[in-house]
């Protein structure tokens, strides 16, 4: 069976705009993340931390460099890498039930068993009651919620999140933290995971990759595994508070750097 | 809610009023605008011998595959512009240059090349109601969410889903707005273009009637032309809101 470690050799990325000069928005980027490992892409904004996992996702070409995932490069997007967005990315025409029902479609599941296997899902992110509630009748936790049953019905070897919580107010984000950890547990996956808040990255991660402002690339991997494993109690320890402030410190400095070239 | 109903067209009420009592007071001349009671009259006898009927249904023919041909060429040449930059780059300076022109420049040209019959009324329309239907297919392919397109990918869809799916239901908002728009412009070609020249159609009736001096019979044909094209607006807005009722 196909593994879902996946491995950056050496990616760069140059960004072209339709007007104006182009970017380097990556510089060389190696990383490995492990078969049903957890690893954070944590940097300033415009660091090039989402392209790398659009490169991932294979929805944009991989021009220098390699990446593979299971030993295979990636040539393009593949059922085998769940994505989500920030902005939640739902079909709007589209209820609860069909969003969720989308990917079992395209894989072709007899129509009972997608039927069953939707509900599931549902279910599992507590948004029974809602089938048929199209995406603008819901608040953004319940979309984002839609949007993560979506890409976990077809069952991924790998997700790829896009600053998921990043458009959700303090308490839903911490909801969804809570509630993400607790499907990791029963459905453990590659997650490779960009954010731009330190305490996300340690809380939910095993690994901390910290990007530089651009051209990204990586400055250092920090290890943010809790000692007992036991993750709902980390964020109460000192070892949590200490990771947080070297982490912090990390991308402070490349946070002020990026500051510096926008103005 | 029938005191709402009533209030909400109580001007046209008054207007109807204004109508039948001005001429009868000679505050107009009767002859320029006969009062509405007369018009009325006209109204069914034109009902009662079929002139309304027979050249409504021809109208309706013209209307029906000018604005339907539109919809079909335009439609899919709009997603096409956007998704490829070939047919960009050919179609594009075209429709530009089109957009300025009046559309009721058309129809002596349609008319030179089609003749005096239905095929001319038929592309004079369907000329005129292209370019609002190809714009917004255009703009609505193009402002479609790459993340949606992107989710649908990683999902298994390839690139004819995406089209299917994605593309067409996430421009669909745009297109049904643009297709109002033209829905709006073939009554106004319909009607200038059978006022132009021909032997049937409602607006054929209007300009004979017209010349014939029977006002209160055109005035009635005029109303028809209105009605008509205020129900098919509120029926196609019946039909948007029902299609599009994911948006709110």
């Amino acid at each position: 069976m196909m593994g879902s470690g996946i491995i950056f050799g050496q990616v760069s990325h140059t960004y072209r705009p339709p007007r104006g000069r182009p970017v380097l928005a990556l510089d060389g980027v190696s990383l490995e993340v492990k078969e049903r490992e957890f690893v954070a892409l944590l940097g300033p904004s415009g660091c090039g931390k989402s392209t790398l996992l659009y490169l991932l996702g294979g929805f944009l070409p991989c021009e220098a460099g390699s990446i593979s995932v299971g030993g295979q490069p990636v040539m393009g997007p593949g059922p085998d890498r769940g994505v989500v967005f920030q902005n939640f990315a739902l079909f709007p025409w589209k209820t609860v039930r069909q969003n969720v029902l989308y990917g079992l479609e395209k894989q072709r599941m007899p129509k009972a068993e997608r039927e069953r296997r939707a509900q599931e899902l549902i279910d599992l992110v507590h948004l029974s009651g809602f089938e048929d509630s199209y995406p603008s009748q819901l608040s953004g936790g319940m979309k984002q919620r839609v949007a993560i049953a979506r890409t976990l019905a077809i069952d991924p070897k790998t997700l790829l999140m896009d600053e998921p919580f990043g458009a959700l107010d303090a308490q839903t984000r911490t909801l969804m933290h809570e509630e993400l950890l607790a499907i990791m547990r029963r459905t453990p996956k590659t997650v490779v995971f960009v954010t731009h808040d330190v305490r996300e990255a340690v809380y939910l991660a095993d690994r901390v990759a910290v990007m530089t402002a651009r051209p990204g690339r990586v400055k250092e991997i920090v290890d943010t595994r809790p000692p007992d494993g036991a993750r709902t109690e980390f964020i109460h320890t000192r070892e949590y508070t200490e990771k947080v402030d070297y982490l912090w410190n990390l991308v402070r400095d490349e946070a002020i750097r990026a500051q510096e070239e926008r103005d | 809610m029938g005191t709402t109903v009533f209030v909400r067209y109580l001007p046209l009420l008054l207007l109807a009023i204004l109508w039948e009592i001005a001429p009868r007071l000679h505050l107009v001349d009767p002859s320029e605008l006969p009062p509405l009671s007369a018009v009325s009259k006209a109204w069914v006898g034109l009902l009662m011998d079929g002139d309304l009927w027979t050249n409504g249904v021809s109208s309706f023919v013209n209307w029906f595959f000018g604005l339907g041909g539109a919809i079909l060429v335009g439609v899919p040449l709009g997603v096409m512009m956007a998704r490829f930059q070939v047919v960009d780059d050919v179609a594009s300076p075209v429709v530009k240059a089109l957009y300025p022109m009046p559309k009721s420049a058309l129809i002596p040209v349609m008319i030179l090349w089609l003749g005096l019959g239905a095929g001319s009324k038929i592309a004079s329309i369907g000329m005129s109601c292209l370019l609002p239907v190809i714009l917004s297919a255009y703009n609505g392919s193009r402002g479609v969410d790459h993340t949606l397109v992107w989710s649908a990918r990683s999902c298994g869809a390839n690139e004819r889903d995406v089209l299917w799916e994605v593309i067409l239901p996430s421009a669909l908002p745009e297109i049904l707005a643009g297709i109002r728009n033209a829905v709006a412009i073939s009554f106004i070609v319909l009607v200038a273009s059978e006022l132009l020249v021909g032997q049937r159609g409602l607006g054929y009736l209007i300009s004979f009637l017209g010349e014939g001096g029977v006002y209160d019979a055109m005035f009635a044909v005029v109303i028809t032309v209105s009605a008509l094209g205020f129900f098919a607006d509120r029926a196609y807005l019946y039909f948007m809101r029902r299609t599009l009722v994911w948006r709110e």
